[in-house]
């Protein structure tokens, strides 16, 4: 088969419209961005949460934790996405399911970001109770023996350790955050994959298209991980292996 | 609140049943290919010929820097092109989770592949088996081995990642939900039927799996 080489179809205008194709590529980028980032914060805060309560000394909390992380964890994420989008809306009371099907401002990108968000924040709750649970006994006993209440031993001495512990997982998890945001294609946000397949089938250059959009992914997730690698620096643990200069 | 109508699951089934094989046959074809390519790539990596251990693991970073959905659709506008004629959809989708899942089970033999101890590669040696025994006999069946739970997690993820094939319209399990919510106009019932297939399929194969890892676990 043949295929023509056409470089310049970036510039060049989309079909119907006075946009270029570089124009949809950098729309795309930014609301692979947005999605990405607002999940990103928001898993982190439930993450955090979740990951803290599962290693709490708490009959009740442990299993919700768990029964939170086993939820997000065993169902696609693009039928959660489907989940969050259709039916969530529908088990709403009726005036809210109506603001949310009719007048809720960019339905489509509030949706993708909770999505990834609540998905994301079960695997990082998986990865802060095991760095809690890689800390010695000794630092909860001791932050208890100083008088700290357990919230207080949590807030001050276990999690600021915790978390630094857990970040070169926390790293990977970051870089697919970017990843994962591609099956918000599915649901109608103007993103990178949703542009790409917009774009291929415009346009007909589907190489050029799709190595635009697989370069500008390779440079949010090496974004990504150089931006957890500068912060993973600063933080390090004096007196860890890890954290020695 | 709306108003649900579940009735539509019954005629679903027939439907959801050719749809949950052609994924499960997907998911399976994946995971013996991705294991027996990813075997081979992890042994390029592992292997002292630098240009085969570079480009071994020049594919698997590749791989693993790429979001799937991306994955299958370079794959589905690609294959053609090598191929010379058209390719269905469930075809492209079975050679592209082999390819992809091979970079992921590549990185679990690798690191099965090293933590088995040196001493037993010595002793394979003493007794004269030569380095294809060696790794054959030795070696390998004990990565898999100590691999074992991490090769099923990971084909988990693979079984809900064949979801994505719906990028290019494969008929899988969510594909037959899909269009069977649009023939009825019950998309959110069958939506949910999905999701609770998924999840009764992940969760009871993650319990599996927790119990195999207690039982296999080799005592040192």
């Amino acid at each position: 088969m043949n295929y023509h080489w056409n470089w310049g179809i970036f510039l060049e205008q989309v079909k119907s419209g006075d946009e270029t194709y570089l124009d949809w590529l950098i729309t795309g980028l930014g609301w692979t961005l947005a999605v990405s980032l607002t999940a990103w914060l928001l898993a982190l805060a439930i993450g955090i949460l979740v990951g803290a309560l599962r290693s709490a000394p708490s009959r009740l909390l442990v299993p919700l934790a768990n029964a939170w992380v086993e939820l997000f964890r065993n169902i696609p994420l693009l039928v959660q996405m489907f989940l969050w989008f259709f039916v969530v809306p529908e088990f709403l009371p009726r005036d809210w399911s109506l603001w949310v099907k009719q007048e809720m401002p960019a339905k489509e990108f509030v949706t993708a970001a909770l999505c990834l968000g609540f998905f994301t924040s079960a695997r990082i709750a998986e990865q802060v109770r095991a760095g809690v649970g890689s800390l010695p006994r000794g630092q909860r006993d001791a932050s208890l023996a100083l008088g700290l209440t357990l919230p207080q031993a949590y807030r001050h001495v276990i999690l600021p350790q915790a978390l630094r512990i857990v970040i070169p997982p926390l790293t990977s998890e970051f870089m697919n955050v970017f990843k994962n945001s591609s099956v918000a294609f599915a649901i109608g946000v103007l993103e990178l994959t949703f542009q790409a397949r917009q774009m291929q089938e415009d346009s007909e250059q589907g190489i050029e298209t799709y190595l635009a959009v697989t370069l500008l992914y390779f440079i949010c997730a090496f974004a990504a991980n150089r931006g957890m690698a500068w912060i993973e620096v600063r933080s390090r643990v004096p007196g860890l292996i890890g954290g020695t200069r | 609140m709306g108003e649900f109508d579940f009735s539509v699951w019954q005629p679903s089934l027939p439907f959801i049943r050719d749809g949950l094989l052609f994924t499960l046959r997907l998911t399976l074809v994946a995971m013996s290919g991705g294991i027996v390519i990813g075997t081979l790539l992890a042994l390029a990596r592992l292997s002292p010929i630098v240009p085969l251990s570079r480009v071994a693991g020049a594919y698997v970073d590749l791989m693993r820097s790429i979001p799937l959905v991306l994955v299958i659709l370079w794959f589905f506008l690609v294959i053609p092109f090598i191929t010379g004629a058209p390719v269905g959809a469930e075809t492209s989708a079975i050679a592209t989770f082999t390819a992809f899942e091979a970079a992921f089970y590549c990185e679990i033999m690798r690191s099965g592949i090293q933590s088995v101890a040196r001493g037993q590669v010595h002793a394979a040696q003493a007794l004269g088996l030569n380095q294809a025994q060696t790794m054959l006999h030795v070696v390998l069946p004990q990565a898999l081995r100590n691999m074992l739970p991490v090769l099923l997690t990971q084909t988990i993820v693979l079984f809900q990642d064949t979801s994505l094939v719906y990028a290019i319209g494969a008929k899988d399990m969510l594909k037959a939900a899909d269009v069977v919510g649009k023939n009825y106009n019950r998309p959110v019932e069958m939506i949910v039927l999905s999701a609770l297939i998924y999840f009764a399929i992940c969760f009871s194969l993650s319990l599996a799996v927790k119990q195999l890892q207690k039982r296999v676990a080799i005592i040192r």
